[in-house]
């Protein structure tokens, strides 16, 4: 056995028992465990937000004492279109554990400001970019959009131009909005995105009739 | 007999010309105890050589900004100094994306600053939104918000080609620049 694949298995085996005594901590409330590349993930509900993570950082055999992200995403076709996700890090066991919560469009989130302070203002970017309301946080207000903006832009229903552009007005003198108006539509060139790659091309590719392609590379 | 200096927008290069020159204006001081020269000249090679950049860093430029001013390329020998308040300086440098949040504070900037003024627009983003283009957040370009003398290009644009914009920007104050402007 090289040293690297025992290594492997004595995280593994690390990993098990992580998500054990997570899993005793979190007790009746878990809805769900999944392992992906060694990172294991606990699905709770969202009302369980806080006692969870207060239970995490608190009890013994836990020790998550630091909240490194707060943030949200959006699954449009779900029935509970967002999911909370709380990445959480345990600096005496050196292990990091995930914590997701399904949330529907208009529900409110308990906050977690008074657990995790840092929470503040990921909380306030999460209504920013999502519009998730949580309930008893100190200062709910926007955090990096504009002063008097409208919408949520990481909702994927969310034009990606948005609907307002500024510019000054020298009659005004000063800087006005006025709605979106460009000289060109956004086009998307990602048919061979590096990531994605001969990928993305094959696919088309298949689509297509063979004899026909055939045809035109003779005819090229 | 009085001295006339040929009024080139050129400088003249080391030599005999120039020699011929320093000597000549020399010779006037010690005679008469002072030079003619026309206001207008006088007063633009004043402003085209201390021009006393705003510093408004907004992104990844700035840092390329910095780079001009630091002792590799050193910006003070052309007499730019940055300040640190709008009311001392002559040109804004609009180092990076400007986003809506962002811009009626940078048109305040602007007004606040002394005329006559210059704007330097640095980087793909200040020239037109570059690859913030479609973005909600961002203005395609910094021209919407307040009026660019010179354009810089390039993402971002190094440390030379900022320079190069500025001495672009001496020209053309030489050339266009009056008393009254």
């Amino acid at each position: 056995m090289t040293e690297q694949s025992s290594r492997l298995i004595k995280a593994d085996e690390k990993l098990e028992g992580l998500k054990v005594r997570v899993e005793s901590i979190i007790g009746s409330k878990l809805r769900g465990v999944r392992v992906f590349r060694r990172e294991v993930c606990f699905t709770i509900d969202v009302a369980d937000i806080p006692a969870v993570l207060l239970a995490l950082r608190d009890e013994s055999g836990g020790g998550f004492t630091q909240l490194s992200e707060l943030t949200a995403v959006d699954y449009p076709d779900r029935p509970q279109r967002f999911e909370l996700v709380y990445q959480l890090l345990s600096v005496t066991l050196n292990q990091r554990i995930r914590i997701v919560a399904p949330i529907g469009d208009g529900e409110v989130a308990p906050s977690v400001s008074h657990l995790f302070s840092c929470a503040v203002w990921s909380e306030r970017e999460v209504w920013d970019m999502f519009g998730i309301f949580f309930s008893g946080h100190p200062d709910l207000r926007r955090l990096l959009t504009d002063y008097g903006f409208e919408g949520h832009p990481l909702r994927k229903d969310f034009p990606l131009t948005g609907t307002v552009e500024t510019r000054y007005d020298d009659q005004l003198g000063r800087v006005v909005y006025e709605p979106v108006s460009l000289q060109q539509e956004f086009r998307d060139f990602d048919f061979m995105s590096p990531w994605e790659g001969a990928q993305t091309a094959m696919r088309q590719h298949d689509l297509t009739d063979d004899d026909s392609d055939s045809n035109e590379q003779v005819q090229g | 007999m009085s001295l006339i200096i040929q009024n080139n927008t050129n400088p003249i290069p080391p030599g005999a010309d120039q020699d011929a020159v320093l000597a000549a204006v020399a010779d006037e001081i010690t005679n008469r105890g002072f030079v003619i020269a026309q206001a207008d000249k006088l007063f633009n090679w004043a402003r085209s050589g201390s021009l006393w950049p705003m510093t408004f860093g907004l992104a990844c430029c700035a840092v390329e900004m910095m780079h001009s001013a630091a002792s590799r390329y050193d910006m003070d020998r052309f007499g730019m100094l940055f300040r640190p308040s709008p009311r001392q300086s002559d040109v804004m440098i609009v180092a990076g994306t400007l986003t809506n949040k962002m811009a009626p504070a940078l048109r305040k900037v602007y007004d606040q600053m002394a005329e006559p003024r210059w704007v330097l627009s640095m980087g793909s983003c200040a020239n037109g939104g570059g690859y913030y283009h479609y973005s909600y957040a961002v203005v395609r370009g910094c021209d919407r918000i307040v009026p660019v003398d010179v354009y810089v290009p390039g993402c971002p644009p190094t440390a030379e080609a900022l320079i190069y914009g500025l001495l672009q920007l001496q020209k053309k104050i030489r050339r266009t620049a009056t008393i009254a402007r």
